[in-house]
């Protein structure tokens, strides 16, 4: 097929065991013994790890010792060990791309474990298919491309502020974008912290206000991502800036009212007719149409919801001369250039109404462990007076249902653990003993899974204090009319026996998903999904904060539940992950691009409209007959899809790494080769 | 070719982000299917040039498999898209020459759908199996 090979094609193959991974499922010898009888092969060998020091230094001495033109490695997937085995032929002596990895084991042994004969002949064939493509492979080159040095973080709660912080103490501009109109998120809801009892807030608001005012940070609240171009190193962002109607000082500055803008004094808001429910104080409390969710927002600045103004004017009026309302203001886009970007979206509760037997949205007294959070919490609704929302009256016997649609198969439920509701429903408990003299709280369990530092030790904690746990999953909660208690029906499964309780005031320890917007999202950023909703990791043990897409990152629960710890923890591995291309201040991009083979090329234009990159265009012909177009390649836009490939007319297009030759070759061998 | 034992040779193009990820975690949770299918990695379905699957047809397959992204999910913005718009057209021209379309199946399965990448092997196999060898191989001997 390909005449052109300058000198005898000489492949190498090398089948790996992986232990008995692999050897268990087929026989390895025999695919060895037929990959000797291949054509193109002159050394064939196995070995029990390829992947170790002496299956590699096997490649790199048989490449010189056979001077061997390519290399096939039959083991596991390439998106595992190809980078591997790549730096082993390129010690060898041989571009790196002429190796190729036949997937004899994720997608053959593992795969028909029980077909010996069957999975030994497909991996013979799979050998002959790679044989046949590394034949033909060509040295190619990695392009390398300079990388911004600015990041962008999306999601500004503890994990975002985190990750924030650590690329802007590392020097790296960073901008830092929320949708709502001040950072903080879900943490600053809390009242307390598991297991040591800090106040949420005040472990949590330095770090607002140091992301406030780093000079690194460009903090963009009220702003969501808009598009996303661009590749790793070089991201292009539209971010849309919500109008907020309110100038901040800057702002007020920069049009010219000198002193002017927003100083966070409220004016403003104790004069605006519109009343809505706060939906950081989970509706349990009025706001404004111009409001701040709380005193400690992260900017101090207040902002209009246009969605219920009435445009009254006399928040206009109470501003006076500070000049910072502007209720003609309209969305903004501003575009920023990041080399890396981390998604640090966090979660929402499940809505946990449609579980119809907790009765949540039909008994007042029925709560979330979130709305439980702002009823105890001093800066909330009630000043920390932990009420009954059905009179007000202090509750005495209060029932916390654990997994509350998580571990939960139904399709209302998930079937994951949220890995924290076990620990901050314990925290509860302890709450209301600390705060109610007398209460009882009744903790109804699956498993209390308190596997964290010093968890287990506060589980031991609450039973010594006095609260009492009852091993079941609530069947049925019902309310008694007259009284709004709650009867909570259950089985105690370590008695054996049904139970009836009558409570005052019962807690949802909901499970929590993924935000409504994520999917829209990681669209934009081309971050896939795992099946229970959450972001995909690149590899869920040894890439955990990577995903697919190169300089894409992910922190805290966007990636799966979390607490705290775990969720800085991963913040300050995403930010230091992301931190290493700027850093390097290049990256090396994969040279599979299009190329265009200008006698075959028509001129016709097909393949610019398929582009989704704009990499192709048409430019006049070089070859002095002036009237003929040709297409041309812009490498540094092509991220090498091939969409152009398969579609033009001419065969004019070569994807490098991925050639017709190589893959009809491949097709051609599987189906017309081999004798068995 | 021995009458009573006929397997049907199946090739699949999967696309590196999706279907081939897919493939490989059908593999990591041991998901058993038929050995009937090899596949070829391609960066995106998109690559898919239609001539490769009349090729494999003139070749001797009993069934092509065209496995890519989710629509919406591809990692080029829309190269299974425009895959899936070629899909429509083989589909016909195979019609036309008399071939059971069912035998050029494209099907979408992500990186996290391990599970569904085993069904989906096994219904192309057992689909292939039922409509029995490819006429065109008959035609080509």
């Amino acid at each position: 097929m390909a005449g052109n090979e300058p000198k005898e094609t000489r492949i190498g193959v090398f089948v790996c065991h992986c232990g008995t991974n692999i050897a268990g499922s087929l026989d390895v010898e025999a695919v060895v013994e037929y990959a000797k009888t291949l054509p193109e092969v002159v050394h064939a060998d196995h070995y029990q790890y390829m992947c170790s020091t002496p299956g590699q230094a096997k490649i790199i001495e048989s490449a010189k010792e056979y001077n061997l033109t390519g290399v096939v490695v039959a083991a596991c997937t390439p998106r595992l060990h190809e980078p591997t085995f790549r730096r082993a032929t390129e010690e060898g002596g041989i571009n790196p791309f002429r190796f190729e990895m036949a997937n004899i084991r994720d997608q053959n042994s593992w795969v028909h474990m029980h077909d010996w004969e069957g999975a030994t002949d497909k991996a013979k064939d799979q050998v002959r298919i790679a044989v046949a493509k590394a034949a033909l492979l060509e040295d190619l080159f990695p392009k390398s491309v300079p990388v911004e040095h600015s990041a962008m973080v999306v999601g500004a709660g503890v994990g975002g502020i985190q990750a924030s912080l650590d690329l802007a103490n590392a020097g790296i501009k960073t901008y830092l974008v929320e949708k709502e109109p001040s950072v903080g998120g879900r943490m600053s809801q809390l009242d307390k912290t598991f297991p040591t009892l800090d106040c949420s807030q005040c472990i949590l608001t330095p770090k607002m206000v140091d992301v406030g005012r780093h000079p690194n940070i460009e903090l963009m609240t009220y702003s969501e991502v808009e598009q996303v171009e661009g590749y790793i190193g070089n991201f292009d962002i539209t971010l849309r800036k919500k109008a907020r109607g309110v100038l901040t000082q800057d702002e007020a500055t920069a049009k010219g009212i000198i002193g002017g803008g927003c100083n966070g004094c409220g004016d403003c808001s104790s004069v605006c007719p519109v009343i809505k429910p706060n939906i950081f104080e989970m509706g349990m409390a009025p706001r404004k149409a111009i409001y701040i969710n709380h005193p400690q927002v992260v900017p101090l600045q207040y902002t209009i919801d246009f969605d219920a103004c009435v445009g009254c004017g006399l928040c206009v009026e109470a501003c006076g001369e500070k000049k910072a309302i502007d209720l003609d203001m309209v969305d903004e886009f501003v575009k920023v250039k990041v080399g890396t970007v981390i998604l640090a979206t966090g979660y929402e509760l499940i809505p946990i109404e449609q579980k119809r037997e907790w009765g949540y949205k039909q008994f007042d007294n029925v709560i979330t462990g979130l709305e439980f959070e702002r009823l105890i919490c001093a800066s909330g609704p009630t000043t920390g007076h932990l009420i009954r929302p059905s009179d007000g009256q202090t509750p005495m016997k209060i029932a916390f249902v654990l997994c509350a649609g998580s571990r939960d198969n139904t399709s209302t439920g998930k079937p994951y653990c949220s890995r924290f509701c076990c620990m901050y429903s314990l925290k509860h408990a302890h709450q209301i003993m600390e705060k109610i003299p007398g209460a009882q709280p009744y903790i109804f369990y699956m498993d209390i899974r308190s596997f964290g530092k010093m968890y287990e030790e506060f589980y031991y904690r609450i039973q010594n204090e006095g609260a009492k746990f009852i091993r079941g999953r609530v069947a049925n909660i019902l309310e008694d009319e007259k009284t709004k208690n709650l009867h909570v029906f259950a089985e105690d499964t370590l008695l054996g026996r049904p139970v009836d309780l009558e409570v005052d005031l019962v807690v949802l320890a909901a499970a929590i998903q993924p935000g409504a917007d994520i999917e829209h999202l990681r669209q934009m950023f081309g971050v896939s999904r795992s099946q229970d909703g959450w972001l995909l990791e690149a590899h869920p043990k040894l890439n955990p904060c990577g995903t697919t897409t190169a300089g894409i990152f992910l922190a805290g629960v966007c990636q799966g539940p979390k607490d705290i710890p775990d969720t800085v923890a991963q913040a300050e591995g995403a930010a230091s992950a992301a931190s290493i291309p700027i850093h390097v201040g290049k990256v090396e991009l994969e040279p599979y691009f299009a190329q265009c083979v200008e006698d075959l090329c028509a001129g016709c234009g097909m393949c610019t409209n398929l582009c989704p990159y704009g990499a192709l265009s048409l430019v006049d012909r070089e070859d002095g007959k002036g009237n003929g177009k040709v297409m041309h390649v812009t490498e540094a836009k092509c991220k090498g899809c091939g969409t152009c490939g398969g579609f033009c007319p001419g065969g004019a297009i070569r994807m490098q790494h991925f050639t017709s030759p190589q893959i009809c070759a491949q097709i051609d061998t599987f189906l017309l080769g081999g004798e068995q | 070719m021995a009458e009573e034992e006929w397997n049907p040779k199946i090739i699949a193009i999967l696309c590196n982000w999706c279907s081939y990820a897919g493939a490989d975690l059908a593999g990591g949770a041991r998901i058993q299917y038929p050995p009937d299918i090899r596949s070829i990695r391609v960066m995106c379905t998109g690559r898919v040039d239609p001539l490769f699957i009349m090729r494999a047809f003139q070749d001797g397959a009993d069934g092509v498999l065209v496995s890519g992204c989710h629509f919406g999910d591809c990692h080029y913005i829309e190269g299974n898209f425009k895959c899936a718009k070629r899909m429509f057209m083989i589909k016909n021209i195979l019609k036309n020459i008399g071939i059971d379309d069912r035998r050029l199946r494209m099907t979408f399965v992500s990186a996290s759908e391990g599970a569904k990448w085993g069904m989906v092997m096994n219904d192309v196999v057992k689909t292939v199996r039922d409509l029995g060898p490819c006429p065109l191989k008959e035609f080509n001997k």
